[in-house]
């Protein structure tokens, strides 16, 4: 069956006019990427509620900052390096300290922007916003999941991370946040088991969802039985599903597309190593900068494959002693 | 209790002497938080104080009894070293009892060494990371504009400040968006952390610069008390692009020994604060 393929930006984008309905005091700021990010969407029904600052990444933060803290929930969108990098003091200072409701949404995270290269890819998006306290991070596994996120993010108070991706991205759920028939209950901190499995547990954020997936047949042809759960909030950490993994196969493994250092593997690293340390492997990029190319190939090159989660479970399940 | 809103007041010799004897006193509490404190801003404290005692004695609209009112203006700190007379400004309008500047960056305190909006009532803006205020500003005005609302925001912004080149987006887009509901106030006393501005990062030609970036610049004493009263109400007046008055003042202002080390390029007390013996003899040449 060929795989369905969607964008996730459109999917914020259209969920951001339907919120826009829905509740006057919804705002959005973009730093000249609207086109990209799909704020362009907002900005042509609410052209009043809508602030394209330039390519001015801090103001922008600290802008919708101050729209939050007269009562507006200000949802900030560009690429996810610029967002996060140029803005961090800002959304540090400005947002985070003071928990304003200023939703930072940045498209174009990790390393599957593809083409444009190193410069433009944000690997350590995770790790540097989980570091914040008062701050929320999710992290999508396609467009249907980001449309049921935009929705929760917008009425949970508080500042929040988004982290989309630029390409058409593998559809893992059907309309509806539907799984295997299963309608689904998107819920800020509770991750989603979309397999249970007896062998091992695979712990997967964004684009690495549907990869863990595909990884599942691959072991199961191989008689290995994995069970997959999105994490699509990486903070607060579902550490009750950690920790019922940990003691019902006694082997995890974690993907992401992100730097191995800090992100999903670390926070899951985290709470076993204080619960219980059973073994762990982390599938993800290996503390380097990836280049310039096709993302399918970039995500192969840089070990972000189902064949890569593959090796991963054989390795953690040797540790741990079939 | 009613809100404080007496900007219609006219600006006669009584206001005048009265808005003086406020600064002294947010001059001395400033001298003494930061030697209580053993650590804070004094200089750059000291030359902002005219500007607060107008703002908050005459131009902003607040309610002490209600610091979440609605209806009131916004004043962001965005030289938020300069806390000690925000504080002491906050403490004779009524949002805290004075006793508390005395616990200023002590453990426990509501009062931290830069404006904290989640533990100090009254502050608006949380900063201490130079650059950031304007832009919050500017996003407080929008939001005003959007809901039709007239409560307007001040900015009071440091000289050393102007280097950060957010401020600089900042002023760009309140003019781009042609915000008239703000007014950002340049406290220009020529002097920062390591040096005088000059000599650090000359900020010259600075009505050019404003100029050009689409603002109504007015240049004040930012010790003349009728000239800051005239310029708040003057920037007021000023529809279709934001204003920004250029406040120039002295840094460590009102006590001569600490004028003098500053206008000698010796920047010690910017963030050093006085030793007692030298906070005695400063509270007398301040009331000399």
């Amino acid at each position: 069956m060929a795989e369905k393929l969607a964008l996730m930006r459109d999917a914020y984008g259209e969920t951001l006019v339907e919120l826009g309905r829905r509740n006057n005091n919804i705002v959005v700021l973009d730093a000249d990427l609207s086109p990209s990010t799909k704020t362009s969407l907002f900005a042509k029904e609410f052209p009043e509620r809508f602030f394209d600052v330039g390519v001015a990444e801090a103001n922008m933060i600290s802008i919708a900052a101050g729209l939050a803290s007269v009562g507006k929930i200000a949802f900030a969108s560009t690429f996810a390096v610029f967002g996060v990098e140029k803005g961090l003091n800002q959304f540090k200072q400005s947002v985070a300290y003071p928990n304003l409701n200023v939703k930072l949404v940045t498209t174009h995270g990790g390393i599957s922007v593809g083409e444009d290269g190193s410069s433009h890819f944000c690997i350590e998006d995770l790790a540097v916003m989980r570091s914040l306290p008062n701050v929320t991070v999710i992290v999508p596994a396609d467009a249907v999941e980001t449309r049921v996120a935009t929705r929760a993010i917008a009425e949970h108070f508080g500042p929040v991370f988004m982290r989309l991706s630029r390409p058409k991205t593998p559809l893992v759920y059907d309309d509806g946040y539907r799984f295997m028939g299963k309608e689904l209950k998107f819920e800020i901190g509770k991750s989603i088991t979309l397999r249970e499995g007896r062998d091992v547990t695979i712990l997967a954020t964004g684009l690495m969802v549907a990869e863990s997936l595909l990884a599942v047949q691959e072991l199961a042809k191989e008689g290995i039985d994995a069970g997959v759960i999105n994490f699509h909030t990486i903070k607060p950490i579902d550490r009750e599903a950690i920790l019922r993994a940990a003691t019902s196969t006694g082997a995890l493994v974690t993907a992401e597309e992100h730097n191995v250092i800090g992100g999903l593997g670390g926070a899951v690293a985290e709470v076993l190593v204080e619960e219980n340390p059973v073994p762990m492997v982390r599938v993800g990029i290996q503390d380097t900068y990836a280049e310039s190319g096709p993302w399918r190939e970039l995500f192969a090159k840089y070990g972000l494959t189902s064949s890569d989660i593959v090796k991963a479970v054989k390795k953690v399940l040797k540790r741990r002693g079939r | 209790m009613t809100p404080f809103d007496q900007k219609t007041a006219p600006h006669d010799e009584r206001l005048i002497k009265k808005l003086s004897e406020i600064a002294l006193t947010i001059r001395r509490n400033s001298l003494i938080m930061t030697t209580k404190a053993a650590s804070g801003h004094p200089g750059g404290s000291l030359s902002c104080a005219d500007i607060l005692a107008a703002i908050y004695f005459h131009q902003l609209r607040y309610d002490p009894e209600n610091p979440n009112w609605e209806g009131r203006d916004r004043f962001i700190l965005s030289k938020g070293h300069a806390a000690p007379a925000f504080y002491a400004a906050l403490a004779i309008a009524g949002f805290f009892p004075t006793e508390e500047l005395w616990k200023l960056r002590k453990l426990g305190s509501m009062l931290q060494g830069h404006p904290d909006m989640r533990k100090t009532p009254g502050v608006d803006a949380s900063t201490g990371t130079l650059g950031q205020g304007l832009s919050i500003g500017v996003g407080m005005a929008l939001a005003f504009r959007l809901d039709g609302k007239d409560n307007r925001v001040y900015v009071l912004l440091g000289d050393g400040e102007l280097d950060e080149g957010q401020v600089w987006e900042a002023a760009m887009s309140a003019a781009h968006y042609k915000i008239d509901n703000l007014t950002a106030i340049v406290d220009y006393n020529r002097q920062q952390l390591s040096g005088c501005t000059e000599k650090i990062m000359n900020l010259e030609p600075i009505v050019d610069k404003w100029k050009a970036f689409g603002w109504h610049v007015i240049q004040i004493d930012g010790h003349d008390m009728k000239q800051i009263l005239d310029a708040l109400d003057e920037a007021e007046k000023i529809k279709g692009k934001p204003t920004v008055i250029l406040a120039y003042t002295i840094k460590g202002k009102g006590v001569p020994m600490l004028e003098k080390l500053f206008l000698a390029g010796d920047c010690k007390y910017h963030g050093t604060p006085l030793t007692e013996t030298e906070l005695a003899r400063a509270l007398e040449e301040l009331y000399g």
